[in-house]
């Protein structure tokens, strides 16, 4: 039965309708005469408060408000990758197309072209049984990625495939199976839809053990994520947020990316637009838009829409998790969508908990962060796939204790703090290393031990060490200067300067240095390290500092992140090479320089 | 709107609290719609609704609710939204806050009427933003580089010269090489007379005022009025830019009254507040006004917008610079130990950023070595800062000798590159040039941000 109220009340987003009895909760309903999209969030009695994902000016009560009878959903099949969205999954190429450079209201669209054509291979047979989740077939969506066409997961178990069609091109409306259960016969396409609100099901879960490398030195080094596990990145404005979730999106070695643009810049969406497609992926060799989806809802769209973007991202993200890929999903920023919980909280008139958010925030954010994971999915054949969720929280006043940064921070694995003063002074990425943390370290440590180096647990934790210890003396040398130290004390802040410069800052403008492997850096460490440990063996045989201080090496590690490009890590060799013969050039000088004093 | 309500009067006003009015007995209102508002005396006043139902209609008068009654008021809803006429004839005109003529002169023929809300640009539609403007300006310039359709807001202080600053790059911005159309729309905001006097006899002098349009709403104009200026402002910009073709420079000053009128509304209606009382949707209402600068594919003209806003007790974590860095492409700060120290313009390096300096500086758009020097600049600032705090402990004699160095590198930053006379125009290559001077005085090993090539060419010091 068709739900037809009447508007009786308008105020911004938020619409009250009589007549609405029959409706149900997180309906999806069309609102006034220019059929704007709305979703039902309470009922009472017969008035049902509707979220309207579009501008609700110049909408009056009386005009009518019609149910589709089904929950707000996106539409999973080939052709999604490399798409630009609003947050209710409307391409964004197709609204221009239709109402120009300014996003106009009401505009039917379809989230992907269901006349395009697509390459079936069947991989099953007639007389298999189906069940949800499994694979029906293959189509190349891009040259990257290898669309597998899912039975839907609300689909009958134990079916039975009574028909399926030949190799062939076949676009998404045509029939390519049918599946019989107890005489019921089930027509399957390659497309089905599913509830952005209601997680996908899954077999089974697993520990998350594989790190994700990103090529930035500071995450996958000493703060990683690993696939399927869970991160946060809050920082304040100007400290290089959106710049990091770039870099997470270009370089992370998943096989999809979804990028979810919530409350933030238009300019920011058109930068990956017209960067994306020029980059390229330094695995496949292919441009990096051809595993890319974008969800763009910028701050200036209806507020609604914004808070449904999320949720429109992590479905589309859980569906190629299905299909046994791993997917990473940032989103910039789950403030915005917090702010536009509390706006819709506040149209409610619900009891505000902290800063006027709603009480939910916490349980919101939870489920959010809870569809993260490595799971096997459901279906034959047997497959495993994660889904990683890193999002950007934007704290108000770049204060770490306001309401949605202290919630999210109880939902992640991963924090990675960004710091203003870092940031001041130009120190990107802004990752405070004293502040971050990875609840993943011991189980991807395996990980690296066994694919890139059996050092690099104890590399990670003796250069880190030297920083802990940098930030103990530093508040000394703040009161006293750093003459008041001991040689000793003093390496230890010439060495954390290092690794500060040639680890932990890293330039994501430079074509070498955006994007640094996990040999490398491991490699980058070890000649820090190895430094270290040199140096303090010369100061212990009566070298000077000032000796230290002027060898050569120092600047070529500095400079070694953006010299030595991934295609010719034999020249981090010579480097120790040249690292050991300068040292041993300095013991063998043995005389001891005279210590120079500048007078002012 | 399929269903007129033009023109429907109605004279129950059940409430009047604060800038807000409910009218009673509604039966055709839509959201959003003008309201025009006459006083018993006759006066006439314009107004929007906020909220429709139910009845009833709360209604936003720009004009204040002083001497409204409950009766005899009456309300004609004219079926549609605020709108702006706009034509070319606009150019060299000045505006109240609402839009309204208040030079004396006839309204301006009116080429269409366009809604002053706007509509959000598609991103996909964006033309990414990338043509340098000179400012001649050298920290903007060399290290805080200005795009056409960049939005870079100014955050100052009370007493600062924010003004001076805007009014500077009003007069001198230029892409190199080009003569384009161009435009200035200047929105007052709550400002005082002065202020908007200053800029206007700026622009007469500069000859650039017949090429400008100018909407004052001075600080004993109407406050709610306030929310409009912004909207007018930037809906003439829009119209300029992508249906004249031109690159308009829109200055808003000063969006913290902007954003205190809104709180204003928003305390009458009871809301439930955000930070320091205001409203949640702060955020978003800002992002309304900033978003609208840019360019277009296929379009000639461009927006450029330069906010400015005083950060009260110059807080920067405030909610009003703290939300508008969060959605504006960087920030210029005005800092208040520089102006105190006499340095013009103030601006505070280190807390400022141009989000789009590396998509419009470098080879083929400005000169390959300019944002290496952009950043050795900063990190020479920066260690500049850093040993200027220490002196302050162990004195001149406890430095080191690079430490020195640097110590005086960045009192000559200061004075030799930073400041500048508010009428003095310098083209990057002089920018530039004082920019290796300043970098020079420190030994070649420091500049670890440039590459070799550009130190051999451009590095005067020694060794």
């Amino acid at each position: 039965m068709v739900v037809k109220g009447r508007i009786v009340w308008v105020s911004g987003p938020a619409v009250k309708a009589d007549g609405m009895s029959a409706a149900k909760m997180y309906e999806t309903v069309e609102v006034g005469d220019s059929k704007l999209i709305g979703e039902v969030i309470r009922l009472t009695g017969d008035i049902a408060f509707i979220q309207v994902y579009e501008s609700t000016s110049g909408l009056k009560p009386g005009e009518p408000v019609v149910g589709t009878g089904q929950p707000l959903s996106v539409l999973l099949g080939p052709g999604i990758i490399g798409r630009i969205y609003d947050g209710i999954q409307r391409p964004l190429d197709e609204i221009a197309q239709k109402s120009g450079a300014f996003i106009g209201r009401g505009i039917q669209t379809t989230p992907v072209d269901m006349k395009k054509k697509f390459h079936f291979v069947p991989s099953m047979k007639k007389g298999d049984v189906v069940g949800p989740g499994s694979i029906l077939g293959v189509v190349d969506e891009t040259q990257l990625l290898k669309h597998s066409i899912l039975v839907p997961p609300y689909h009958a178990k134990d079916a039975k495939l009574v028909d399926i069609v030949a190799e062939g091109d076949y676009d998404l409306e045509q029939v390519i199976a049918t599946s019989e259960k107890d005489g019921v016969k089930v027509p399957l396409k390659m497309y089905h839809k599913w509830p952005v609100r209601k997680p996908r099901p899954y077999a089974e879960r697993y520990d998350p053990t594989v790190p994700l490398v990103t090529g930035q030195r500071v995450i996958d080094t000493y703060f990683p994520i690993a696939k399927g596990g869970t991160g946060a990145i809050p920082g304040g404005f100007g400290t290089g947020k959106t710049v990091t979730m770039h870099q997470i999106a270009k370089w992370a070695d998943s096989k999809v990316v979804v990028y979810i643009g919530c409350g933030e810049r238009g300019n920011e969406m058109t930068e990956v637009l017209v960067e994306f497609p020029h980059l390229i992926d330094p695995r496949s060799g292919r441009p990096l838009m051809e595993r890319t989806v974008l969800v763009a809802n910028t701050s200036n769209m209806p507020v609604a829409a914004r808070e449904a973007s999320i949720y429109t991202g992590v479905t589309m993200a859980e569906y190629y998790r299905d299909m046994g890929f791993d997917v990473v999903l940032v989103a910039d920023s789950t403030s915005r969508w917090a702010e536009a919980l509390r706006e819709m909280s506040g149209r409610l008139e619900e009891m505000p908990a902290e800063e006027g958010y709603p009480s939910y925030l916490a349980s919101r954010l939870a489920e959010f962060y809870e569809r993260a994971g490595r799971v096997r999915a459901l279906g034959s054949p047997d497959r495993a796939g994660s889904v990683t969720l890193v999002g950007a929280v934007s704290p108000s006043g770049a204060d770490f204790t306001e309401p949605v940064t202290t919630h999210t921070i109880r939902f992640i694995k991963t924090f990675w703090a960004l710091d203003t003063r870092l940031a001041y002074s130009r120190h990107y990425p802004s990752i405070n290393w004293m502040q971050s943390y990875s609840g993943y370290l011991e189980d991807v440590s395996k990980w690296w031990k066994e694919n890139v180096s059996p050092e690099w647990y104890e590399l990670r934790s003796e250069s880190y060490h030297i920083l802990q210890r940098e930030d103990t003396l530093k508040e000394i040398v703040r009161l006293l200067g750093p003459e008041a130290l001991p040689d000793e004390e003093k390496l230890v802040l010439e060495v954390a300067r290092m690794i500060k410069i040639g680890i932990l800052q890293q330039n994501s403008f430079d074509k070498v240095d955006t994007y640094c492997g996990p040999e490398k850096q491991v490699k980058l460490v070890k000649l820090m390290v190895k430094f270290f440990k040199e140096a303090q063996k010369a100061l212990k045989s009566e070298v000077s500092l000032t000796e230290i201080r002027a060898m050569p090496i120092i600047t070529q590690l500095l400079k070694a992140k953006f010299e030595i490009p991934e295609e010719q890590l034999q020249k981090l060799q010579d480097l120790d090479k040249e690292l050991d013969e300068q040292f041993r050039k300095l013991s063998a000088g043995g005389s001891k320089t005279e210590e120079v004093k500048v007078v002012a | 709107m399929p269903e007129t309500t033009a023109g429907i009067e109605y004279t129950k006003v059940a409430e009047i609290k604060g800038p807000l009015m409910v009218i009673d007995g509604i039966t055709k209102a839509s959201f959003d719609e003008l309201v025009e508002i006459e006083t018993s005396e006759g006066e006439r006043r314009l107004g929007k609704v906020l909220e429709v139902g139910f009845g009833k209609a709360v209604v936003q008068v720009f004009e204040g609710t002083t001497g409204l009654t409950i009766t005899g008021t009456k309300a004609k809803f004219l079926g549609k939204t605020m709108e702006m006429p706009v034509s070319q004839e606009l150019l060299g005109r000045v505006f109240d806050g609402l839009g309204r003529p208040n030079d004396g002169l006839p309204d301006p023929i009116a080429d269409k009427f366009l809604d002053v809300n706007g509509e959000p640009m598609n991103p996909e539609r964006r033309e990414y933003p990338t043509s340098f403007i000179q400012t001649g300006v050298s920290v903007i310039d060399g290290m805080l580089t200005l795009v056409r359709g960049q939005k870079l807001p100014i955050f100052s202080g009370s007493g600062m010269p924010h003004n001076i600053l805007a009014a500077q790059i009003a007069r001198q911005a230029a892409v190199v090489g080009t003569k384009e159309d161009f435009a200035v729309v200047f929105a007052a905001i709550g400002v005082q007379y002065s202020e908007a006097q200053y800029f206007k006899r700026s622009l007469e002098e500069s000859g650039a005022l017949r090429r400008s349009v100018l909407f004052l709403n001075l600080a004993d104009d109407p406050a709610i009025e306030r929310i409009i200026t912004p909207r007018v402002a930037l809906t003439v910009a829009e119209y300029l830019a992508y249906d004249l073709g031109m690159h308009v420079l829109a200055i808003l000053t000063d969006m913290t009254n902007y954003a205190e009128a809104l709180r204003e509304i928003s305390a009458a209606r009871e809301e439930v507040p955000g930070r320091k009382g205001y409203p949640g949707y702060l955020y978003t209402d800002l992002a309304n006004n900033y978003e609208r600068a840019g360019r277009i594919k296929g379009k000639d003209g461009s927006v450029t917008q330069v906010p400015i806003l005083s950060m009260p007790a110059d807080d920067i974590t405030h909610p009003i610079p703290d939300l508008t860095g969060y959605i504006t492409e960087g920030q210029i700060v005005l800092g208040r130990d520089l102006f105190r120290k006499g340095v013009y313009p103030p601006v505070n390096v280190l807390m400022s950023l141009s989000r789009l300096m590396k998509d419009g500086v470098g080879e083929g758009k400005t000169r390959s070595d300019h944002m290496e020097v952009g950043n050795q600049l900063y990190d020479l600032y920066s260690r500049a800062q850093e040993v200027r705090a220490l002196a302050e402990i162990v004195g001149r004699a406890g430095l080191t000798g690079t430490d020195l160095k640097y110590l005086d590198a960045g009192d000559m930053f200061e004075n030799y590159f930073l400041k500048q006379a508010a009428d003095e125009n310098r083209n990057l290559e002089e920018t530039l040039g004082r920019a290796w001077e300043v970098l020079s005085t420190l030994p070649e090993g420091e500049l670890t941000k440039i590459k070799d090539k550009h130190v051999k060419q451009y590095y005067k010091g020694s060794k």
